[in-house]
């Protein structure tokens, strides 16, 4: 047995007539929203007034729920005792996006015996659970995080705290700390979101969580920059192994390598590893990029050795170009 | 207790409004809201910024406004309320 309750004249809440056109039903609800919105006007019945225009334009702005509106017949008169007419079918569904107020708190027992049961969609992609009167799916939050360049190289598995605001009772801020843990995919690259299903903020009425995206920044690294999947590391070499070639072991974050410095090198030069970026489809290649390192001048004998070198080379200027005589 | 010496970054902001960080910098950018700090990674944002992000993610929801005129609004809002402190009503 369902209760009697008061009939709500939707056209007379937004100020048209019942022939308004879809256009002159929006202007209404634009010119009325901005007149009564809670945070701008300063009527002392703004809030109740703006749930009221909300309401009727959820059902007067869809073609459909107006149609099944206007079925419940022209001649009540708000405030009217009505019921719910026998045989009241949810064959139509409340698009719901748009108007702001998705809080089925804020509509009256007349639109939710109406049309709460058939629910206004989600906002989000998230079905809502169809038993449910009003349930609403948590909203996605974001949050970035910053990684290693090591953890985007292997994968790892991280915790973090996060510090959520939100307001008490009575309205002040308070800082909730929220605890996650998450795994870093192996090749994961800056910018790349990582999604963490249900972290995000509480759904409402037994709504499902909405989700926690983590934006993933890589922290400078003292040794290796970072471009895309490419990672380059300055690799100072003396003049003598520039000249004449050499080999050594270096530092990757994957792990070191032996590197062939051929002979003839000069001061950025890029020497590629490749596929030994961060890993992925395609991986990274991994760059030395030389630099000369020169010794410091020393003692007579090492002063020597280089007035020795400068003999060798009589016609050699560093500041010469090519096509011009220096 | 007051919650006057909170102090929030970016991120938190838009974690507590379920905002992307992009949008609540966009905020700044327009002038809606104007945390201490230079640089991004360095601002910090009150209890009342918070307020405000809030008061303009609904304004730009419930009346389709985009951030400048959000900002705007707001600006208007300020000249009138202080209007109002100037002449009360009934002077």
């Amino acid at each position: 047995m369902e209760w009697p309750m008061e009939y709500k004249d939707y056209y007379q809440t937004m100020g048209v007539g019942r022939g308004a056109s879809q256009d002159e039903i929006q202007r209404a609800h634009r010119k009325l929203a901005r007149k009564y919105h809670p945070d701008i006007s300063k009527e002392p019945d703004a809030e109740a007034r703006f749930k009221e225009v909300g309401e009727a334009y959820k059902v007067l702005k869809d073609p459909e729920s107006r149609a099944a509106y206007d079925q419940l017949g022209a001649d009540l008169k708000s405030g009217q005792q009505f019921h719910t007419p026998p045989g009241w079918q949810s064959g139509f569904e409340n698009s719901g996006a748009g108007f702001g107020d998705d809080d089925p708190s804020g509509t009256s027992d007349f639109f939710q015996s109406l049309f709460g049961r058939r629910g206004s969609s989600a906002r989000g992609k998230r079905a809502r659970h169809s038993s449910a009167d009003f349930s609403f799916p948590g909203e996605d939050r974001h949050a970035t995080i910053e990684i290693e360049l090591e953890d985007a190289y292997h994968g790892a598995t991280r915790k973090m705290t996060l510090r959520v605001p939100e307001f008490d009772a009575r309205g002040q801020v308070e800082l909730r700390e929220h605890v996650i843990e998450f795994v870093v995919p192996p090749g994961v690259k800056a910018g790349q979101r990582i999604r963490l299903a249900g972290q995000g903020a509480p759904g409402t009425g037994g709504g499902p969580p909405g989700d926690l995206y983590l934006e993933v920044a890589l922290k400078t690294h003292a040794r290796y920059r970072v471009e895309g999947r490419d990672v380059y590391l300055d690799l100072p070499v003396a003049p003598w192994e520039a000249a004449l070639g050499t080999e050594f072991e270096v530092p990757t974050p994957a792990g070191p390598v032996e590197l062939t410095i051929p002979p003839g090198s000069t001061a950025g030069r890029k020497l590629r590893l490749r596929g030994r970026g961060i890993p992925g489809t395609p991986a990274g290649d991994f760059y030395f990029v030389l630099g000369i390192a020169l010794p410091p001048a020393g003692n007579e004998s090492q002063n020597a050795a280089w007035r020795n070198l400068a003999s060798q080379y009589p016609s050699f200027s560093p500041r010469a170009t090519p096509g011009e005589t220096p | 207790m007051s919650d006057s010496g909170i102090q929030m970054t970016l991120v938190e902001v838009s974690l507590a409004w379920s905002l992307p960080p992009e949008h609540v910098a966009e905020m700044v950018m327009e002038g809606v809201l104007d945390p201490s700090g230079a640089q991004r990674e360095d601002w910090r944002f009150t209890p009342q910024h918070l307020r405000q992000a809030g008061i303009a993610l609904r304004l730009e929801r419930d009346l389709g406004l985009n951030l400048a005129g959000v900002a705007l609004a707001l600006q208007l809002l300020d000249e009138l309320e202080s209007l109002r402190q100037r002449c009360p009503p009934g002077v």
